[in-house]
């Protein structure tokens, strides 16, 4: 069985009757990510997070799936909403920032990858269901968090999305600071995460974390036994 | 939401009761006495709620009148309990029971939509509780001192109200010990501030 882009390809064993081989239920079922993501900005960077839990109605089909994609070198974009659409859009709007960087003869600037995204997201919002959160280094803005939930545009300071989100928007509003070091961002993103995986079930897994600033973007994969713990655990 | 401490609980509840987006009450009270140290957090619809909160107050005082003396914070919520549990295809309501007694000090108890009963040291509840689990989640410890929870009860309302439509108004918090109960208004200029709200 394979699952790849969101497409679910069943290798069917010889069936003798429906009764003896039943067709299991996430089969059938559309693959989302019901997911926690999040970006925040620090002086010099941004920082992406998210968890790594794929589901297709109440089975997990991936357990280890990065949700955070690479669009250019120094610009991610973090997926949720259903997995098909999002990996789409990821994969047409890297291809045209590729196209994009090579006429500029430049890097090309996280206010345009995000633009290319919005104009996909609201030119097909009846047939998506994908939020993806934009975020990267540029020369000219330095680190840049753009939310494009369902075609529209917005820099914030940070972006949290997904079906986890809900839970920590009490946490991300109380404990984000402007002028956080590279550090303090990046515990906040796997606090945020964990307290969003802790309480979602739509959301687990490990915490996938990618750094990026003028250098470069560092990945990293945080596993569940490294998650800080809290108070009920 | 309620917070257990040493020595009582903390409640609190915003003020808005809504009637699709219409705000037909401001200041509402959604923290209703059962009995002299026993509250309980009204959530879901008004009509239910406030119907088994008055049923439930004359059952505890006729039991209370038996006994000799006061009940348990464990009897409020089981009756809350049964009558969420029995009825639970009618009604709509959301419970948190809290409150002092003799035997076990302050203890809070959650009766969510459907009927369960379970013992918490801290519960939210209501439509703004889903922002603010990620906060609770991480700023309860246990052993706090009646202000650190005044102080974290404040907070953690003030977050869901910023963010749910359906919560706003003042924070009403109240405070049940042995001493008695102390009741508290915090007016909309008056709540913490946070950088982003």
């Amino acid at each position: 069985m394979q699952v790849c882009t969101g497409q679910v390809v069943a290798f069917q064993p010889f069936k003798m009757s429906e009764e003896l081989f039943p067709e299991p239920e996430w089969l059938s079922e559309e693959v989302k990510t019901g997911t926690t993501i999040i970006a925040v900005t620090f002086d010099g960077g941004v920082v992406l997070g998210s968890d790594s839990r794929v589901s297709a109605g109440e089975s997990v089909v991936n357990r280890v799936m990065n949700k955070l994609s690479p669009l250019h070198d120094k610009i991610y974009c973090a997926l949720s909403g259903s997995a098909a659409d999002a990996q789409t859009i990821a994969e047409i709007v890297n291809y045209q920032l590729d196209v994009h960087s090579i006429e500029v003869e430049d890097d090309p600037l996280v206010c345009s990858a995000a633009t290319l995204v919005k104009n996909i997201s609201y030119k097909y919002k009846e047939e998506l269901s994908a939020h993806l959160i934009v975020a990267g280094w540029d020369r000219k803005k330095g680190g840049q968090v753009y939310a494009t939930l369902s075609g529209l545009l917005t820099r914030q300071p940070f972006a949290i999305g997904g079906s986890g989100s809900f839970y920590i928007h009490g946490f991300v509003d109380a404990e984000y600071r402007k002028n956080m070091t590279k550090r303090e961002c990046q515990e906040f993103v796997v606090n945020a995460l964990t307290l969003a995986m802790g309480r979602d079930g739509s959301s687990g897994g490990v915490a996938y974390v990618v750094t990026i600033d003028k250098d470069g973007a560092e990945e990293k994969c945080v596993l569940g036994n490294e998650l800080p713990k809290f108070f009920d655990q | 939401m309620a917070v257990e401490f040493d020595g009582g609980v903390v409640m609190g509840a915003d003020s808005r009761t809504t009637t699709g987006a219409y705000i037909a009450n401001r200041v509402t009270d959604k923290l209703t006495p059962i009995h002299d140290r026993i509250f309980c957090c009204r959530s879901g619809s008004a009509a239910d709620t406030q119907a088994i909160a008055d049923a439930v107050t004359y059952q505890l005082g006729f039991h209370s009148i038996e006994l000799d003396e006061a009940p348990l914070v464990q009897t409020a919520a089981s009756l809350f309990r049964d009558m969420c549990y029995r009825y639970r295809e009618e009604l709509m309501a959301g419970i948190i029971v809290a409150g002092w007694d003799k035997r076990r000090g302050g203890q809070v108890y959650t009766v969510p939509v459907g009927g369960m009963m379970t013992r918490q040291p801290v519960s939210v509840g209501g439509s703004g509780s889903s922002y603010i689990y990620g906060y609770v989640d991480s700023n309860y410890k246990a052993g706090m001192s009646k202000e650190e929870c005044l102080k974290f009860t404040a907070g953690a309302l003030t977050l869901a109200m910023e963010r749910d439509g359906s919560s706003g108004g003042v924070v009403r918090l109240a405070v049940i010990s042995e001493q008695g109960v102390e009741r508290q208004v915090i007016l909309g200029n008056q709540l913490p501030k946070f950088s982003t709200v």
